[in-house]
């Protein structure tokens, strides 16, 4: 049962890099990568992609999101040309695809697809090191910078010398990644990297894209099916649509809150009055708690929230009246952290708190008070009536 | 019975047992280097390209239904005695099993893998070179060290035109109606194969990478 | 080719002898490794011991094997035994380890499921684990079939029948189209062997073939 402080240092991450503030970060716009009358029709007749016009700005992750053959997959990969458009034109870095060999212009955009796609045969450190070693550096060079990438992407020094297969899904794929950012290409794309791992490890590896591109300031192009992933990771979201129709290009706020067409609205789907919260920061009032710590005795009447000697959450306590000494088995434990995020936080944490108080921590982890629901509801009406909310 | 293999008189001279398995080794060798020279190229370009497939199954099969006798004494009949038709005979017997297992072993590469090898730049000659065959090298050896054992069994045959080896002592114990020479050149024989497979599954550890050994034998090496 | 018009009846002769001591071991073969590579498929003990003797007896040549037989056995150097026997003993040799991978191929949830709805053993294996196997079975089969019919042809290094025979007696009088027919004739037996047991695979397994 994990406690409270690792959830927060997992939390803790997200807000770091999270995509409120670099939303607001964007500055000067250039476009990175655009597609012109993009199509792509294959031998059989099938169009994957139908005119696509789409452009992608410097230093932000945009996510191309959508059913199975709606040809996000394909348009991602015409950019390092893994695959040639039928008629249309892709600028990189305003320089046609099409005028520059396959590989040198793959050299310089890194790419990572689901499974990471690691060499087998080779240890960590010489996957990592391809790139390099592919564009002429000496071998001593791409080591060490392998290494330090090895650190970047969280993983140990000593799993430089195993290969792929002793390494778990989540591994494979920060070494993936790892490799696509060896030779520091400007341009990262990113091809359902997170889909083959389970649900918990997937969500450590978004929170750590997210952190790295907090530091790396790349420019990201991400392709998934999953729309939560699509919203939390996209600054921008390209939703495409059976057909290889680009239904809607947006920011996640604007795509919940104006559904292009029903397509969109479904595909972004029921409950997305409650995704809209994800992105809403209204003012919650923090009401005082009673806390107590481990290993004191206090007198108790309601529920108590036990926490830490640096002041994090630890637990509930309650089911006695009385006097009693605070102890770890008597802990009820559950529910996540508000941490001032967004409304969606908030609601959350009330709901999912045993007391049915979310407990609010700040940067630190601390415990500044709990919210509860009924607060949340009330703020929501209020961002409703001053129109942030669609009805 | 094990009498006529461990007579010293039979340990020395040009037709003493080192000097057969000599000769035995010398052809099997060679055997399989104009065999892999040939076949592993062809299996590996068509592994690669994709292109071809039933050519290469179509080939192997009609090549293993060749009857290694007929072919060497087609090849006695028009060139002449010598070493070159045994050559001709065991390399057409050692090219399907390391054809087969090179397309195979190209084949078998994970997409993934191969994709991801283009997708960071490489070049299609380095897909191969780099990529593709190392990961192949299992079933490539799979094969290679079939094609070893059945050379070297069927080496044998060379005697029976006259050419050396072990199959010296089968022969002529047949003409001589001496068992125990007939004998000792079959367990010879058979010695020698698993000798040769033995130096051969050392090769291999020591050329492939340890990376594609089956989950769990890899900590102990 | 024109030493086979010209010597049809010798011919069909050679074919006839050829095909029974192809045909024999193969049979023969296979039906004493479906019980052994079933032993071997069940335990890993049997595996230990089986698949590393089936690679020693690879490793014997042929035409040793043949000329050992009757030594060991007590059969006269001229009887066909010589060479049933020891193509047997390749046969089974090859096969166990087909029948083996196969059997353990199928899928354990299908071996659950026909537990489940009772069947006994050994109505299992015929009506379920055997049929699934056949594919891989088969495959190891034709194997084993096109190597049979090749090396029956070493038998006429001792003076045995079939094609080898052609194959001693054009080298002895330089009749290379005698050895030429004898060739042609061991390839397309073994062409259309190999073509028989791939449509008896098709025709028995037709669930193998739908779908993909």
């Amino acid at each position: 049962m994990p406690g409270y402080a690792e959830r927060v240092k997992v939390f803790g991450i997200y807000i770091q890099g999270g995509p409120i503030g670099v939303v607001v970060a964007t500055g000067g716009i250039r476009r990175v990568i655009e597609f012109r009358a993009v199509t792509k029709r294959f031998e059989d007749g099938t169009i994957a992609v139908d005119e696509l016009d789409l452009a992608v700005e410097a230093g932000t992750i945009t996510v191309f999101v959508g059913p199975s053959g709606c040809g996000k997959t394909t348009s991602l990969r015409m950019v390092n040309r893994m695959i040639d458009p039928t008629s249309g034109t892709i600028l990189v870095d305003g320089k046609d695809v099409l005028t520059v060999d396959p590989p040198t212009l793959r050299r310089g955009i890194g790419y990572v697809i689901q499974q990471a796609g690691l060499f087998p045969h080779r240890t960590v450190l010489d996957n990592i090191a391809t790139v390099p070693l592919l564009s002429g550096w000496d071998k001593r060079k791409a080591r060490t910078r392998a290494a330090e990438l090895l650190e970047i992407v969280g993983l140990d020094a000593n799993f430089g010398k195993r290969y792929p297969a002793q390494l778990s899904g989540g591994q494979q794929q920060r070494v993936g990644v790892a490799r696509a950012l060896a030779a520091d290409p400007p341009v990262l794309l990113m091809d359902e990297p997170f889909s083959a791992v389970d649900p918990v490890v997937r969500e450590d590896l978004q929170n750590e894209l997210l952190r790295l591109q907090a530091e790396l300031d790349k420019t990201i192009v991400f392709v998934t099916h999953d729309i939560d992933e699509a919203l939390k990771l996209g600054e921008r979201v390209a939703v495409f649509q059976t057909g290889g129709h680009l239904a809607q290009y947006a920011k996640p706020t604007e795509l919940l809150s104006a559904p292009a067409n029903d397509f969109v609205a479904s595909f972004v789907g029921r409950d997305r009055g409650y995704r809209t919260l994800t992105f809403l920061h209204a003012e919650v009032p923090v009401h005082p708690v009673a806390t107590a710590k481990l290993g004191e005795r206090v007198t108790i009447t309601d529920w108590t929230l036990v926490v830490d000697e640096q002041n994090r959450p630890r637990g509930w306590l309650s089911g006695v009246d009385g006097e009693v000494e605070v102890s770890e088995r008597d802990l009820v434990s559950g529910g996540s952290l508000y941490d001032g995020s967004s409304l969606r936080g908030a609601l959350d944490a009330a709901l999912s708190s045993p007391s049915a108080l979310g407990v609010v921590v700040d940067d630190a982890g601390a415990v500044t008070g709990v919210v509860k629901a009924d607060d949340v509801i009330q703020a929501l009406a209020k961002a409703r009536a001053a129109g942030e909310v669609p009805k | 019975m094990g009498g006529w293999l461990f007579d010293p008189a039979h340990w020395s001279g040009t037709t003493g047992i080192p000097v057969r398995l000599l000769e035995h080794l010398g052809y099997t060798l060679l055997t399989l280097v104009i065999a892999a020279l040939i076949a592993i190229p062809l299996g590996a370009f068509v592994g690669h390209t994709g292109k071809g497939g039933f050519v290469i199954v179509g080939l192997s099969n009609a090549l293993r239904a060749l009857p290694t006798t007929a072919v060497l004494i087609l090849v006695v009949l028009w060139a002449g005695l010598g070493d070159f038709p045994v050559y001709v005979a065991l390399v057409l017997l050692a090219i399907p099993p390391i054809m087969a297992g090179t397309y195979a072993g190209i084949r078998a590469v994970d997409p993934v893998t191969v994709d991801a090898a283009r997708g960071v730049g490489m070049r299609e000659s380095s897909v191969l070179l780099q990529v593709e065959i190392p990961n192949a090298l299992p079933l490539i050896y799979g094969g290679f060290r079939g094609a070893a054992l059945q050379v070297v069994a069927t080496a044998t045959i060379a005697a029976y035109t006259g050419a050396g080896g072990l199959g010296r002592f089968v022969f002529d114990g047949l003409a001589l109606q001496d068992f125990g020479q007939m004998l000792a050149g079959a367990v010879l024989v058979a010695l020698l194969a698993v000798l040769v497979d033995l130096g051969f599954a050392g090769l291999q550890r020591l050329t492939v990478s340890p990376g594609l050994r089956p989950v769990g034998s890899g900590g102990k090496s | 080719m024109t030493w086979i018009f010209e010597n049809w009846e010798r011919f069909w002769e050679v074919t006839a002898v050829h095909l029974r001591l192809s045909v024999v071991p193969v049979l023969a073969g296979f039906a004493l490794s479906i019980p052994l590579g079933w032993w071997a498929s069940r335990s890993p003990k049997a595996r230990l011991v089986l698949f590393p003797f089936a690679n020693v007896l690879f490793t014997i040549p042929s035409i040793a094997l043949i000329v050992i037989t009757p030594v060991l056995i007590g059969t006269k150097i001229l009887d066909e035994i010589n060479v049933i026997v020891p193509l047997t003993v390749y046969t089974v040799a090859l096969m166990i380890r087909s029948v083996a991978d196969a059997l353990s191929a199928v899928p354990g949830n299908v071996v659950a499921a026909a537990n489940a709805m009772g069947f006994r053993p050994l109505r299992r294996f015929l009506t379920v684990d055997f049929p699934l196997a056949l594919p891989v079975t088969i495959a190891g089969l034709r194997v084993a079939t096109v190597s049979n019919i090749s090396m029956v042809s070493v038998g006429a290094l001792v003076g045995l029948g079939g094609y080898g025979q052609l194959f001693t007696e054009g080298y002895q009088t330089d009749n290379t189209d005698k050895v030429l027919a004898g060739l042609i004739g061991t390839v397309v037996l073994a062409v259309l062997a190999d073509g028989l047991l791939l449509l008896i695979g098709r025709l028995l397994t037709p669930w193998a073939r739908v779908g993909r």
